[in-house]
Parts: C-alpha cells; sequence; structure tokens
C-alpha cells in the first residue's frame, strides 16, 4: 500500500530494449516505491514479459536507451545474479524444470547465496529443511516438492507456487511476478496470492504482470498500468483493471492515439 | 595402422597354462575360442562399427601376461566395499581373490532356494547343469576378436544364479580391481535370474595406480520368464587404461531387465552392449553415462532387439565430454517381423563443455514390424542459456550455475542407480569432475 515514509525502490527512466534486433521496449517510465503494488497489464506482444526480463537482467535483451535506478544504484551495472542478491526477484512465466538438481538443494542453494551476500547465516541441510518446511506451509505446499527435482513434472500451479516459495526464501525489494496467474485453476489462484500478499511489506515493492483482471481481484494494486507497444500508456488505480476487463484494451491505445494527434 | 598379427600374438602370450577342466564342454569352448581369436583381425577405423573409435593405441601395446595373485589385503580395497552388498566376490587383474570375497550358496544342490554368488571355476562344478546352456552362448564370439580373447582365457569369473521365485534383497558386488601396470586382465561374468526370480548386481571396475593396462571383460545376462534384474555396471578404470567390454543379455517371457552404465575411466573404452528381448512382454530400460575429459575417448554401443510381440525398451544414453575428450554413441533397435505391438524410447543426450569435446551419436531404428511406437532422438549441444538464466536470477554465480547444471546432467543417470551408498559416492564424483572454478 501506498504510504508516508515509503522510499523510492526503482526508478524507471526512458527504457528501450531491442531483441533480435527489434524494438520491444520504446520508452518506459516507471518509479516504484517501498510498500506499492503495481500491476502491469496490456495484450500479448505488449512488451510485459520483456520488461520483466529485462529488469532481471536476461541476456537475450539488449538495453539501447534509458535507465534504471535500483535503491541508488544502476541496475544495469549488476549482472543478474548480483541484481537477485542485491534484491530484485522475478517470478518466471515458464519456470525452468532441472531434473537431476533436488528441489531442497536448489532452493538452498540460492538462499545461502543470497544470505551469504547480506552477511547472514547460511543454514546447513537440516536447518534449511526446517525452515523451508516452514514456508512451504504458506503456500499449502506438499513437502514431497523437496525431494523431486526443481520443478520437474510439476503442474502449472504447482511450478508457480515453487516460484513464490522462492520469493519467500529470498525476500526480495522488488518482487517482479510474470503471468502468475497464468495455468492456475481457482483453488491455486487463492493459495498464491495469498501468499504474495503475505510476502508484503511496507519495506518492499511487489510488480504483477498480467494479461487478466482476476489476480487482482486477490492482489490489491495500488497502481495499474496499460502498457502498448512498448509503452505504458495509462496509469490509474485498482479502478482501471476493472473498466479493462469490461472494456477490453482498445480503446485506451485509441484515447492514446487521440491524445497523441491532437 | 598397426598390424594386428605383433598384437595378437602379445595378447595370446598371455594366455597361462589354464588348466584343463574336467568338463569336456567347457575346455571345447575355450578350445574354440582359441581357434577364433587366431582368425580375426583388429578392427580398425574402416569397419562401420568402430568407425569412430581408433584403437590402434592398444594394438601398440607391449603387454605381458598377469602376474601370480597379488597380495592385497582387506585393507587395501575395502574403500570400494558398499555397506549394502553382503556378498562380493573380487578379482585382482583378472584373478579370482578368495580371501577377500564373501560367496555364498547352498550346502548342497539339492537347496533351491539359496542364491549362488561364487567364482565360475567352483561354480561350473557345483552348477554344470544351470550354466552349460548360457556360458559363452550369449556371448557370441565368431565375429568378435575380443569375446574371441576373453574366452580363450576362460578361467576366473563371478557367477551370480538367483533361484526360480526368490527375490534377493541385498545387491551382490562383483568387484574388479586393476593393480599391474602393462597387464592385459579378461574379466568374465555370467548372471541368471530363473523364472520369477529378482535380483541385483553391481559390476564395478576400479583400479589401484593411474597406469597403463588393458581390460577385456564379457559378461551374460540371463533372465527367465518373469524374471528381473537390476544390473549396475561402473567403469572407473586409469585414465591411461584400456576398458573393452561386451555385454550380452537374454530375456525370456515378461522379464525385466534394468540397467545403468556409468563409465568415467580409461584412455579408450568401449562397451558393448546387446540386449534381446526373445520371448513376448519383455521390457528392458538402459541408461548409460559417459563423463570424460582430457584426451579420454568413451565409445558405447547398444543393440536392442525385440524379437518377439509386446516388448518395451526405454533407453537414456548422456554424455558429458570436457577437455579434448571423445564420447561415441551407437544405439541401435531392431524390431524383427512380427514383434508387433513393441514399445520403445530412445534418447541420445549430450552436453559438450569444451570447444573440442567432440561427441558421434547415432541412434539407429530398423523396424520390421508395421504395429509399433518406436521413438527416438538426440541432442549435442552446451548449457541452455534459459537454464542458466533461471540459476543466476536466483543469485547463484554464471559458473555455480553452470557447475549445478552439468552435474544435473549427470545427475539424472546417477540418480536411476539404486544402491544407496554407490549413488552417493558417484554423485559426489560428478559434483567433482563437473566443478569448475570461479574466475
Amino acid at each position: 500500500m501506498i504510504h508516508q515514509d515509503s522510499r523510492t525502490l526503482l526508478e524507471v527512466r526512458g527504457l528501450r530494449a531491442v531483441v533480435n534486433g527489434i524494438e520491444i521496449l520504446k520508452g518506459i517510465d516507471l518509479t516504484v516505491r517501498s510498500g506499492e503494488v503495481h500491476a502491469i497489464m496490456g495484450t500479448n506482444g505488449s512488451g510485459k514479459s520483456t520488461f520483466a526480463k529485462v529488469l532481471a537482467g536476461h541476456s537475450a535483451y539488449e538495453v539501447t536507451g534509458g535507465s534504471v535506478i535500483f535503491e541508488g544504484h544502476n541496475l544495469f551495472d549488476l549482472k543478474p545474479e548480483e541484481r537477485a542478491r542485491a534484491g530484485v526477484f522475478l517470478a518466471f512465466q515458464y519456470p525452468i524444470e532441472i531434473p537431476g538438481v533436488a528441489n531442497s538443494h536448489f532452493l538452498r542453494l540460492a538462499y545461502n547465496t543470497v544470505q551469504e551476500q547480506r552477511g547472514q547465516d547460511e543454514l546447513d541441510p537440516l536447518e534449511f529443511d526446517d525452515f523451508v518446511r516452514e514456508k512451504m506451509k504458506l503456500l499449502e505446499m506438499n513437502p514431497d516438492f523437496l525431494d523431486r527435482g526443481v520443478n520437474e513434472g510439476f503442474s502449472g500451479g504447482e511450478k508457480k507456487r515453487n516460484e513464490i516459495l522462492q520469493m519467500a526464501l529470498l525476500e526480495p525489494r522488488v518482487a517482479i511476478l510474470d503471468e502468475t496467474d497464468s495455468g492456475l485453476d481457482i483453488d491455486a489462484l487463492r493459495i498464491v496470492t495469498n501468499g504474495v500478499n503475505q510476502l508484503s511489506t511496507k519495506d518492499n515493492a511487489i510488480i504483477l504482470v498480467t494479461h487478466y483482471q482476476r489476480m487482482l481481484n486477490y492482489i490489491v494494486p495500488d497502481f495499474v498500468h496499460v502498457m502498448h507497444a512498448g509503452r505504458i500508456i495509462k496509469t490509474g488505480g485498482k479502478e482501471l483493471a476493472l473498466e479493462l476487463e469490461t472494456r477490453g484494451y482498445d480503446w485506451v491505445s485509441a484515447e492514446q492515439r487521440a491524445v497523441a494527434g491532437a | 595402422m598397426v598390424t594386428s598379427n605383433s598384437y595378437l600374438e602379445s595378447l595370446l602370450q598371455g594366455r597361462p597354462q589354464l588348466p584343463p577342466s574336467p568338463l569336456a564342454w567347457f575346455n571345447h569352448l575355450r578350445a574354440n575360442a582359441v581357434d577364433r581369436a587366431g582368425t580375426l583381425k583388429v578392427p580398425t577405423t574402416r569397419d562401420e562399427e568402430w568407425r569412430f573409435t581408433d584403437i590402434s593405441p592398444l594394438a601398440a601395446l607391449s603387454l605381458k601376461p598377469v602376474r601370480a595373485a597379488s597380495s592385497l589385503e582387506a585393507a587395501d580395497v575395502e574403500r570400494f566395499y558398499l555397506p549394502e552388498a553382503k556378498n562380493r566376490l573380487v578379482f585382482v587383474d583378472g584373478v579370482y581373490m578368495p580371501h577377500l570375497s564373501s560367496p555364498t550358496g547352498p550346502d548342497s544342490a539339492q537347496d533351491p532356494e539359496v542364491v549362488v554368488v561364487t567364482d565360475l571355476s567352483t561354480a561350473v562344478l557345483a552348477h554344470a547343469k544351470a550354466i552349460e546352456p548360457h556360458l559363452g552362448r550369449h556371448a557370441g564370439f565368431q565375429d568378435n576378436l575380443f569375446a574371441a580373447l576373453n574366452t580363450a582365457f576362460l578361467h576366473d569369473g563371478a557367477v551370480i544364479i538367483a533361484p526360480r521365485n526368490v527375490a534377493v534383497e541385498n545387491p551382490m558386488h562383483v568387484l574388479f580391481i586393476a593393480t599391474q601396470s602393462g597387464a592385459a586382465s579378461h574379466p568374465r561374468c555370467l548372471f541368471i535370474a530363473q523364472d520369477g526370480s529378482t535380483v541385483t548386481i553391481l559390476e564395478d571396475y576400479v583400479t589401484l595406480r593411474e597406469d597403463v593396462y588393458v581390460t577385456n571383460a564379457v559378461t551374460e545376462v540371463v533372465l527367465g520368464n518373469n524374471a528381473q534384474i537390476n544390473h549396475i555396471r561402473v567403469q572407473r578404470d586409469s585414465a591411461q587404461a584400456f576398458h573393452i567390454a561386451n555385454c550380452a543379455v537374454s530375456l525370456a517371457r515378461s522379464s525385466r531387465y534394468r540397467s545403468v552404465s556409468v563409465a568415467l575411466g580409461a584412455r579408450i573404452s568401449r562397451y558393448d552392449l546387446n540386449t534381446r528381448l526373445e520371448d513376448e512382454g519383455a521390457e528392458c530400460a538402459i541408461d548409460g553415462l559417459a563423463l570424460i575429459t582430457g584426451r579420454q575417448l568413451a565409445d558405447t554401443h547398444t543393440c536392442i532387439d525385440h524379437a518377439k510381440p509386446n516388448g518395451i525398451s526405454r533407453q537414456s544414453h548422456k554424455c558429458i565430454v570436457d577437455g579434448a575428450a571423445q564420447a561415441v554413441f551407437n544405439g541401435k533397435v531392431l524390431v524383427r517381423p512380427g514383434a508387433q505391438r513393441t514399445d520403445s524410447a530412445q534418447s541420445s543426450r549430450n552436453l559438450l563443455l569444451s570447444a573440442k569435446a567432440r561427441v558421434d551419436t547415432k541412434p539407429q531404428l530398423e523396424i520390421f514390424a508395421d504395429d509399433v511406437k518406436c521413438a527416438h532422438g538426440a541432442t549435442v549441444g552446451q548449457l541452455d542459456n534459459e537454464e542458466l538464466f533461471y540459476l543466476k536470477s536466483r543469485g547463484l554465480s554464471e559458473v555455480a550455475a553452470r557447475n549445478l547444471l552439468t552435474y544435473a546432467f549427470g545427475a539424472e543417470i546417477i540418480e536411476r542407480i539404486s544402491i544407496a551408498s554407490l549413488r552417493h559416492r558417484l554423485e559426489q564424483t560428478a559434483l567433482e569432475q563437473t566443478k569448475k572454478t570461479e574466475l
């Protein structure tokens, strides 16, 4: 929620990025302050997921202009792993399966890497086991998922829970949730969003990238941004999402064209 | 090419004066193999089956006979033992070591309930009836020089017979230890699971010294109706050694053969695994991992022969190749006329970790029946960028992410090994061997 003594966590100015020589982001401006929940909505191909991946540092996307300041640092000076350790988290739309690595091993490795960076205690396998089981309760996850390969054979919903479990472990300052609602049935959506809400504090911020309004019934955004052709073309409150749900996206771009033409 | 004669002569000269067996068929088998070995040529890269594997360095070796059994004590080798394996057969440079072994068997041949784990010389007298139909009958040596040589040296060997309808609980460990420089040994195994029995067997090749030697192994595996064998094979020979092995598996009706083979050692290794589903409803799952570096070459040739209907075969073969090493995989799946409703899936996946690493992979389907389901695929590549990004986005460094993914690639095969202590040991080995240090 918006609150008085919030700090600016993320300052995006005029961000441009290309992939395979095609410009996808054409000048994005966004300010995210601690405690806030932002929803970025838009049609397929509007650039939402590209924006999420650029923030996390995916090498396939080349930043060609603009700046992103994360907690006072130039984000683009940091490698993806350094961003993660500094507190940027991306929940993947399609989490990767890694057979051969036990989920518990992977989760502990990630947790300890981030703990080390923050000068905090690392946990041995036994300590971590207790710790992670507690966190799993938040997402109503069966502890059996610790022993399986990372995301291996997980259903869509199980993968998304595993993503939010990682968010719970790494305690990021800015969490970007890329279409976390896709592929979830109504029960899983309730559980996952409940988990996210419990992880939301006045010191962190959440950016929800989504196509549909339905997740916003559960995680109420402070700001809703509409993305179109690589730009944020409209920003409003939570009621904007409802309007998009009933009217679709076309009117926003039409309005945008009218403003541009005037 | 080195001429084959000098090499063959040196190998055959290495043949000790083997005492004749009281069994005529046994002597006959050995004599046949000697004759055959004398007429076969050492394969070269001009032979299709050896196209990618140049064994001329092997032919250039001057080999010497294995000296009399070395004086190893349990303390020298017990680090290779497995806590799960109550019965163990140990061979040093191919020679059976009773004092290091813990064989078992019935007190009398009339006791049919007890598993037989013993050396070939003992077994061939006590269990001739069970052994004669199989020994030397599955691993043919008519066209296979190395199998012929092994059979020409037939003397010591490992015999395991799981009796009818007995599920043997503990795994059996057959351990071959190399200790002598320049020696050629000819390990021999015969594993029989009689109707309805189940047994897990580890065939394990290790060394006490990083040296040049030759291991030429032959293993025959026989499954009766409804029998089940879990066959684990680990080759951890010296990185200067030569390891040639032939394994022939025969599956009867509704039997199940599962094997996991891991090749870590040897300068040049070659493993030929021929699995024949001889009767209806047989199933096999054959998995392999070669993890090599430096100038190693690991060649795996497999053949899954579906001779009868309703057979199922699964195969996953993986190679992780670093340095200037080379891996070869040739996986043939043969579906004979009439083997209807065969269900076969094969995959060959290969990871190249350096610019000089090389893989030659050739899946080969030969299908002569019309109602079958056969899938196969092969990939060769580097680590996946999306997987790397996923790990890095969780804070892992580039190097840590690469190490973890490389390890995982191999661990997917290792984790199919049913013996926990061995699995952990190999996971540790894989972890160390795939680990690169931070720059």
